[in-house]
């Protein structure tokens, strides 16, 4: 035990000294939240809209006062030939224009039905359909609150709801990537990284020549990061509740006893990588390609997995960070808890124990 | 008891395709200072690796200690020290940090085993806060030779502990192994300079994966057959070209600034032939003399004689 503690020391000596590491431990995940929360961002956030009011009467009035006091989007009221909202359009920051035809009110009233028309800069989807959702929803709500009294036989209604995330904020989508995301790097880069240097610095063969259990070395190996990973998810929390305004819903314990699951699943991902190769170099390779891109692609933060063709879905049920990223949306956005995250729990704790089982079987207690 | 046997241990890489070490036999008596003499890729680590169980042998057997390199490794992994030759420690921890890790793993703790280090360590006591990165290759050295010992093992493996370290410090090195011979710790030297080798009690010459002889220095070189010549003239390789064409030659090499020679039958004449043969080409300054032969003489011979 002695021995196993001196180790941990040693490790802990071992990050603490080495700058770069630190940076990467602790800048990275900053980074991450600065950048996904402030430049990245996909919300919809701080648009412009460009509103067009010919009819000027009490109903466009009306619609054009609901869009504003949403509170997403800054309004430009004018009046504009078509060619003049193109131009808009093409000076950048104008995402939407919504188009008052003269009479609105007048035809709505009499006719019983009146258009409006929206215009959205499709060049980014996402925003586009976001925005035109959004528009759509105002417009049906006045047309709601205009039939109430009213009994009209049939009448096609569309209720549209942005549960969880009603101002769609981007942040709700990528803090529990960004969590799941550094939390993978940070252990398996660092692991694998870690004990491949050992193997390169030759430290290894003193370490497997001496009375200490080789499994040991791995494990002395992995606590130091398990611990360095929890803080840097406080880290990330804190940032996430302070910087980003974003609420943790959910039981935080629970939160931190599934993260805690998840480290292991990554720390022994690690071990595995590092049993299986022999330069730094290829270690940090396979830990970057292996692990970053699937979680970016497979995880469902950056590109929703139902969207996928059907092998690549398949795929993604191999990559940890899709259970993860799914557990801390559940906790942390929609405040459930234990009972509705308990499959994918299950799933990582299975993964866990099988690549910890052949991690350890492929340890290499000589040298080759 | 011998401390280290080996017999008929073989290793091969590739699956089997390279072998690196052939049928070799040779045991360590218990307090010797035995070293394994022979060019880089003569098999040397290889044979250090299988001895501290660090690699499996694809024939023969060893011991250490009367336990099995296979079978009793645990044991064996308790008992002797080694110091890899590219051990390079911890480079972000410093020299006292570094030897007390070592001293923790090995279950032991660096006041229990002071005495025996202690003759190395006050060498680099005054640098002990500083990070071993930092240190010369010779502080390195005397580091890494204290961590090896602070458990204080029975039988030492020391793998090219001085290549790459400057003359002096080698010299001070194998006067801290005498030191440690004295203390009765068995030492299995490998290095690839032949002029370590008259340091070691007994050396084995080893060469392509094959003991070529095992013996004291001085019986090594007593058991050369002829008597060697070492011959100076001026315009040395154009004289190592005529020396090896002149059919009394059995063997001729450039060794230094002389060229070594033997014939193949001594005369009576052969030196005064020879000198009359050089003038007759024209050679200036020429210097021909007996010499003793030395342990590389002896390798270059022996290697040839197998080939």
């Amino acid at each position: 035990m002695k021995q196993f503690l001196a180790f941990v020391r040693k490790e802990f000596y071992h990050v603490f000294r080495d700058k770069k590491t630190l940076l990467l431990l602790f800048g990275l995940p900053v980074a991450q939240i600065v950048l996904f929360g402030f430049a990245l961002t996909n919300e919809i956030k701080n648009s412009e809209i460009v509103v067009c009011d010919y009819a000027n009467d009490v109903a466009s009035h009306r619609i054009t006062d609901q869009i504003e006091a949403s509170g997403n989007f800054s309004i430009h009221k004018c009046l504009m030939s078509h060619r003049d909202i193109e131009a808009a359009f093409k000076a950048g920051n104008t995402k939407l224009a919504v188009i008052f035809p003269l009479n609105f009110n007048h035809d709505l009233l009499h006719l019983n039905k009146a258009q409006v028309q929206i215009i959205a800069d499709a060049s980014d989807p996402n925003t586009a359909t976001t925005l035109t959702t959004f528009a759509t929803s105002i417009i049906m709500d006045y047309q709601n609150e205009l039939l109430q009294g009213h009994s009209l036989p049939f009448r096609i209604h569309t209720d549209l709801r942005m549960i969880y995330n009603p101002s769609l904020k981007g942040a709700t989508n990528f803090v529990p990537g960004v969590i799941a995301l550094v939390l993978l790097l940070v252990c398996v880069l660092m692991t694998s990284v870690s004990i491949v240097r050992e193997k390169e610095l030759g430290t290894m063969e003193i370490l497997l020549v001496s009375p200490f259990s080789p499994i040991l070395v791995v494990f002395a190996k992995a606590i130091p990061y398990f611990f360095l990973s929890l803080l840097n998810l406080t880290v990330i929390l804190i940032l996430s509740v302070t910087l980003l305004d974003l609420p943790i819903h959910g039981n935080i314990l629970l939160l931190y006893a599934v993260s805690a699951l998840f480290i292991l699943t990554a720390l022994s991902l690690g071990l595995l990588i590092s049993n299986s190769t022999d330069s730094q170099q290829s270690a940090m390779l396979i830990s970057l390609m292996g692990m970053l891109l699937p979680t970016l692609m497979f995880s469902g933060f950056m590109f929703p997995i139902e969207n996928m063709p059907l092998p690549l879905r398949i795929i993604s049920n191999i990559v940890p960070s899709k259970y993860y990223y799914t557990i801390v949306k559940s906790i942390m956005i929609k405040g459930l808890g234990f009972s509705a995250i308990w499959k994918e729990t299950l799933v990582l704790a299975g993964m866990t124990a099988a690549l910890l089982t052949i991690s350890i079987k492929k340890f290499k207690i000589r040298l080759a | 008891m011998d401390d280290v046997v080996l017999h008929n241990l073989t290793k091969t890489y590739r699956k089997g395709a390279a072998a690196a070490v052939k049928d070799v036999s040779f045991s360590v008596r218990k307090g010797e200072l035995f070293g394994l003499i022979g060019p880089d890729g003569a098999g040397k680590t290889s044979i250090f690796r299988m001895l501290t169980t660090l690699l499996l042998p694809d024939g023969g057997s060893a011991t250490v200690n009367g336990f099995d390199v296979v079978s009793d490794y645990k044991r064996i992994r308790k008992e002797v020290g080694y110091m890899p030759g590219k051990f390079s420690l911890y480079q972000d921890l410093t020299v006292e940090e570094n030897l007390r890790f070592f001293a923790t793993v090995f279950g032991t703790t660096v006041e229990a085993n002071y005495d025996l280090i202690r003759d190395i360590y006050v060498q680099i006591e005054p640098f002990k806060t500083r990070r071993a990165g930092k240190l010369s290759g010779g502080m390195k050295q005397k580091l890494a030779l204290c961590c090896a010992l602070i458990h204080r093992p029975t039988v030492l493996f020391l793998d090219e502990p001085t290549t790459g370290v400057d003359t002096v410090s080698r010299k001070e090195f194998w006067d801290m192994l005498k030191r440690l011979k004295a203390q009765g710790i068995t030492i299995l030297v490998s290095t690839p300079y032949m002029d370590e080798a008259s340091l070691c009690e007994r050396i084995a010459l080893i060469q392509d994966g094959r003991i070529l002889s095992i013996d004291t220095p001085d019986a090594i070189i007593n058991e050369y057959p002829k008597p060697l010549y070492a011959i100076k003239a001026s315009l040395m390789s154009r004289l190592l070209k005529d020396l090896k064409a002149m059919p009394e030659t059995e063997s001729c090499y450039s060794f230094g600034e002389y060229h070594h020679l033997t014939f193949h039958r001594e005369e009576e004449d052969s030196i005064t032939g020879l000198k009359k043969h050089l003038e007759e080409k024209n050679y200036e300054d020429i210097a021909i003399k007996p010499i003793t032969p030395g342990i590389e003489d002896c390798f270059i011979r022996l290697m040839h004689a197998k080939t």
